[in-house]
């Protein structure tokens, strides 16, 4: 016998070796290809850009509940380190320091830490951050520097439109996809990652390695990146049908702007999105219907992050409507 | 320019006299009914909301008061005689006096006389460990230490002592609502007469096993030797389940019983010290127990 | 394809480490402690007296009711005390305790009696035979099994169900007793179908005891009343409502019992102690042990006196470990921790598990990151994280609208917790309490 006493509890006695921290850098894992990437297409500015915003969340975070909370500190549980991860991501590379740091405080402060922290935030703080700072400093956040291949030092000084911008400012000036087809991008590069955009959503192959990898782990489900996607490429699908001339076709509106980074790491937050897989499918429909309407009919070229922040308001929502069928709820036995 | 202020004006008079019509209607049409009565007497009462007195609220509470005929046996504990009496002036009608009560813990099981044989894991609430299992210690009838009861006690009256692990009550703050009664899985808090100067004399233990095995379990368990029993001079003892009892009602804290327990488990309270001895009157109602045997 | 259920569940460590040991005969001990409350429902009352002689197999205390089961005496000795003994909760239990008479022959007849195979009883005699010899369900639940056999005429009842899943990790007194026993349980078995008027069996092994299957595969060949089901490795598929589901694709309706979709389950111990009190008059008075656990000298299986103290089986397997911090009657995933080892084994103990340090402790529980695997995992289609989050806050008549009621207690939910949160220990709490509200409102 020990010399302690011996433990009473109730059962199970046995607990599996998951933990929410293990689940955490699964996602910091999963994250590291495409910010090999983006080093590799920005450079410099992406290190930047990427340490300021994961050291100033981990330390509003530590601040924040060390002094203003007087709570437990809990930066070492990975989700302050994702949350700068994943804004960063979402900025584009050439943003001032400052700017990333006010992001972070919104991100940490409002987003997460005033709802009572981790688990309790209804907004996927990363999102509410770049919203923030897209509405409140639209001429930087919408400068994005280009990437020019195998000659990433002078990427300060070239600045172009996403894929999306172009489109949409395009035809907004009465151009079709055909005449602007020279200055899209192709499929093929948009895959790779050699296009112009935030930080993070530069190659979809990496992030879709990343999403592969966690959904192997079993940290996220297939159900909230396939629909998003699928929703995506269904509803421009049917546009492009209808007039090719005016519309995108889906494999550009998937493959661009941050439709693979928000199915895959945004969406499928596990605080802000629902439990059940029927409350998945639903939220993500929503994701990628929102995100479509803003794409070919609101003002701003790229709604992903809108409309996960908006469907994220609708997660109670969703959660208290599908429920999982409880067993012997319906009664068909056949008795022989 | 002037045209915009008019029409103004008169679309907002408008509005609200309409407003006031409807609001006019509707209150004269929906009026109920009170007796200015209950406003009146849930006046009186404390306001706690705390249920001591078995309905849910004060305001039900006076509901009741003005409601029934006979309101000797209503009694609201927070506000006590004082409150009482003062409803039954208004409401003219006759209420009963009681004593004050106050809570006591009947248990002394400390860390240091009842030791802890395990550990328990899981959420700190004497609920739910009494669910699981029979507590830290070898007594299946002593204090868990969760702090339930301080959990519920709406008026900040107990504590958790940290060194001995057992609920305190400040008597001055008890009110004697009794949620800490029912919140208590083990029933060992109870409401005991005040007595002047919170005089009190109660058995500390309610350990029904065997005097060797309780004793085992705790140190100043009671062990059944109805030594309290035989010298009581007013039978206010009674012997149950190897544990000893003091009705309230019959004893007259001549503390003879506190003398002869041989387990200490027989707490007085706020009595004058006797020689060579220092309590703390007042604050607490848990005072060292004395140790008879060396003083008389 | 191995048949499952198909919602909820999880596949812990097996860790069943004493799947090939022979169950090994333990000796009378030299005092039994025989609790007089070890079924479900009212405690047996005691017959016998202080210094009275008692012989093996005599009833030394009377069921107390219908829902009640009569105790036998495990060995032949003395009566030298009626007393209060310690357990599985801790709390003290009225209990008779035997001193052993180890000259007494009896004491050391082993269950290895000759197969009676031939049935000769009318169903009415094996009933009543069930009920006298006290037979419970040996599966943990240790509901008095004549009370689940007493079954209404009007009542559809088509198939019997034997339940040999063991899916609690580490037992294997089932799994032995399937392996060494094969042909009394199918005895048993066919004592059943005759009592019950039933022409289906089938019993319902998982997928990790290919021995067992095989065996029986091989014994009822050329029965094609009993049939043999390998399951798919899945917790809590020893669970009643998963187990029907799993075989038949029938589903027990909510606050249902499987009788309502016309079947009845019984543990393959069960059956065994069935056979023995029908074909041998043998009362229920010892049962299968596995003890247990990673730094034990040598885990075995036991055949164990009812009343005999855990601390002497852990005697039996070399002694305490040096670290040992928890003590665990039955399975890891719903036994109880034990708060001594005074506590006697009783009819419902199916094993001893002894965990040591680096495994007892809990993790300290963090914020629901609402990852929804308990919602997953949760066999009955109940949302764990929101119960819990209702009886914390001590909403209790929500939860009981969220079905806090229908929940198995299995423990899916607590242990895939990410957080670490402990998830049953309030969906328990505040079953009880909804349980309680219910029955005052009643």
């Amino acid at each position: 016998m020990s010399d302690q006493p011996i433990i009473v509890s109730a059962s199970p006695h046995v607990h599996s070796d998951r933990t929410s921290k293990k689940l955490m850098y699964d996602v910091v894992i999963a994250l590291v290809p495409a910010f090999l990437v983006s080093l590799y297409v920005f450079g410099f500015n992406a290190l930047i850009v990427t340490t300021a915003a994961v050291i100033s969340c981990l330390l509003f975070e530590y601040l924040i509940q060390k002094y203003l909370m007087k709570t437990e500190v809990t930066i070492g549980d990975g989700s302050a380190l994702i949350t700068g991860i994943l804004l960063a991501f979402n900025l584009p590379a050439g943003i001032p320091v400052w700017m990333v740091v006010v992001g972070s405080l919104v991100a940490i402060g409002v987003a997460k830490l005033s709802f009572g922290g981790i688990g309790y935030n209804i907004f996927n703080p990363a999102l509410v951050g770049r919203v923030f700072l897209l509405v409140s400093f639209p001429v930087q956040m919408t400068l994005w520097p280009t990437a020019v291949e195998n000659n990433t030092s002078i990427v300060d000084a070239v600045t172009g439109a996403t894929t999306l911008g172009l489109i949409k400012e395009g035809v907004q000036f009465g151009e079709t996809i055909s005449s602007l087809s020279a200055s899209i991008p192709s499929a093929q590069e948009m895959f790779l990652g050699i296009t112009s955009g935030s930080l993070g959503e530069m190659s979809a192959l990496a992030l879709i390695l990343g999403g592969v990898f966690l959904i192997a782990r079993k940290v996220i489900s297939w159900h909230i990146p396939v629909t998003v996607l699928a929703s995506i490429a269904v509803m421009t699908g049917v546009f492009w049908w209808i007039d090719p001339e005016h519309y995108a076709n889906p494999l550009i509106h998937v493959l661009s702007g941050g439709a693979i980074l928000g199915a895959f790491y945004m969406a499928t937050d596990l605080v802000t999105s629902p439990v059940t897989k029927k409350g998945m499918v639903i939220f993500a429909l929503g994701i990628g219907v929102i995100t479509v309407v803003i794409r070919l009919f609101g003002s701003y070229p790229e709604g992903i992050s809108f409309a996960i922040l908006i469907m994220n308001a609708f997660v109670p929502l969703i959660n208290s409507y599908f429920k999982p069928r409880r067993f012997g709820s319906r009664i068909k036995a056949k008795i022989m | 320019m002037t045209d915009s202020i008019l029409y103004s004006v008169i679309l907002l008079a408008l509005l609200g006299t309409v407003a006031a019509l409807v609001l006019y209607v509707v209150s004269k049409k929906f009026y109920v009914y009170e007796d200015p009565l209950i406003a009146t007497v849930e006046e009186m009462l404390p306001g706690a909301n705390c249920a001591g007195c078995g309905s849910p609220g004060c305001r039900s509470f006076a509901e009741k008061l003005v409601g029934s005929d006979d309101i000797s046996d209503l009694f609201c504990p927070v506000g006590g005689n004082q409150v009482m009496n003062l409803v039954a002036g208004a409401l003219g009608k006759v209420v009963k006096e009681q004593d004050p009560t106050v809570a006591v813990i009947r248990c002394q099981g400390s860390c240091e006389v009842r030791p802890k044989t395990t550990e328990y894991q899981g959420p700190r609430s004497c609920a739910i460990s009494a669910l699981i299992y029979s507590g830290e210690t070898d007594c299946q009838f002593g204090c868990l230490g969760d702090g339930d009861c301080v959990e519920v006690c709406k008026f900040d009256a107990m504590y958790m002592d940290e060194t001995t692990g057992l609920p305190v009550v400040i008597t001055d703050k008890c009110t004697s609502c009794g949620m800490c009664v029912e919140a208590c899985p083990r029933n060992i808090i109870e409401m005991r007469p005040k007595h002047k100067r919170d005089l009190k004399i109660f058995v500390g233990c309610l350990n029904e096993e065997k005097g060797g095995i309780a004793k085992k379990a705790c140190s100043v368990a009671c062990i059944g030797c109805s030594k309290c029993f035989d010298i009581c001079p007013k039978d206010a003892i009674t012997m149950n389940n190897n544990l000893a009892y003091i009705d309230p009602e019959f004893c007259t804290l001549c503390r003879k019983c506190v003398d002869v327990c041989p387990t200490d488990s027989i707490i007085e309270t706020n009595f004058p010290p006797r020689k060579n001895r220092n309590t703390d009157p007042g604050i607490t109602i848990k005072v060292e127990p004395v140790k008879p045997q060396n003083d008389a | 394809m191995l048949r499952t259920f198909p919602k909820g569940g999880i596949h812990p460590p097996e860790n069943k480490l004493t799947s090939s040991k022979p169950i090994k005969r333990l000796p009378p001990p030299n005092v039994v402690y025989v609790p007089i409350s070890q079924h479900i429902g009212i405690p047996a009352e005691i017959v016998v007296d202080r210094k009275d002689k008692v012989e093996v197999g005599q009833v030394i205390a009377k069921s107390g009711g219908f829902v009640s089961s009569n105790i036998h005496a495990p060995v032949a000795g003395t009566v030298t005390k009626l007393d209060m003994i310690i357990d599985t909760r801790g709390y003290k239990q009225q209990c008779i305790v035997i001193r052993t008479d180890q000259k007494n022959e009896s004491n050391f007849q082993d269950a290895d009696l000759p197969l009676i195979a031939e049935i000769s009883l009318e169903p009415e005699e094996i009933l009543r035979r069930i009920s006298d010899f006290g037979i419970v369900g040996l599966g943990g639940a240790t509901f008095p099994s004549h009370v689940k056999l007493n079954i209404k005429k009007d009542r559809k009842l088509d198939c019997l169900i034997i339940n040999g899943v063991e899916c609690e990790p580490y037992l294997t007194a089932d799994h032995r007793l399937m392996l060494e026993k094969g042909e009394e349980i199918m005895v048993g078995i066919r004592i059943l179908m005759h009592a019950l008027h039933v022409e289906r069996a089938i019993i319902g092994i998982e997928n990790n005891k290919r021995d067992a299957i095989e065996n029986f595969k091989k014994l009822a060949a050329g029965d094609p009343g009993i049939q043999i089901a390998a399951l798919k490795v899945k917790y809590p598929q020893g669970g009643e409502k998963q187990l029907v589901r799993a075989l038949l694709k029938r589903e027990v309706p909510k606050n249902g019992l499987p009788l309502d979709v016309g079947v009845v389950v019984h543990n393959v111990g069960t059956i065994f102690a069935i056979y023995q009190a029908v074909q041998h008059n043998r009362p229920l008075m010892e049962r299968v042990v596995t003890v247990t656990g990673k730094k034990l000298g040598d885990p075995s299986n036991f055949w164990v006196k009812i009343g005999t103290p855990i601390s002497e089986l852990i005697e039996a397997v070399g002694g305490i470990p040096e670290d040992t911090r928890k003590i665990v009657s039955g399975g890891p995933m719903m036994g109880k921790a034990l708060k001594s080892m005074d506590v006697p084994v009783t009819k419902g103990t199916s094993g001893i598990l002894v965990i040591s340090e680096d495994e007892a402790s809990r993790g300290t529980p963090k914020n629901c990151i609402r990852c929804g695997e308990c919602v997953d995992v949760c066999p009955m289609g109940l949302e764990p994280h929101l119960l819990m989050n209702l009886s914390e806050k001590g909403m209790y008549e929500k939860a009981a609208q969220e079905d806090i009621m229908t929940c198995i207690e299995c423990g899916s939910c607590s242990y895939v917790c990410p957080s670490h949160r402990p998830l049953l220990d309030y969906i328990r709490f505040g079953k009880t309490i909804a349980k309680q509200l219910e029955s005052n409102k009643g």
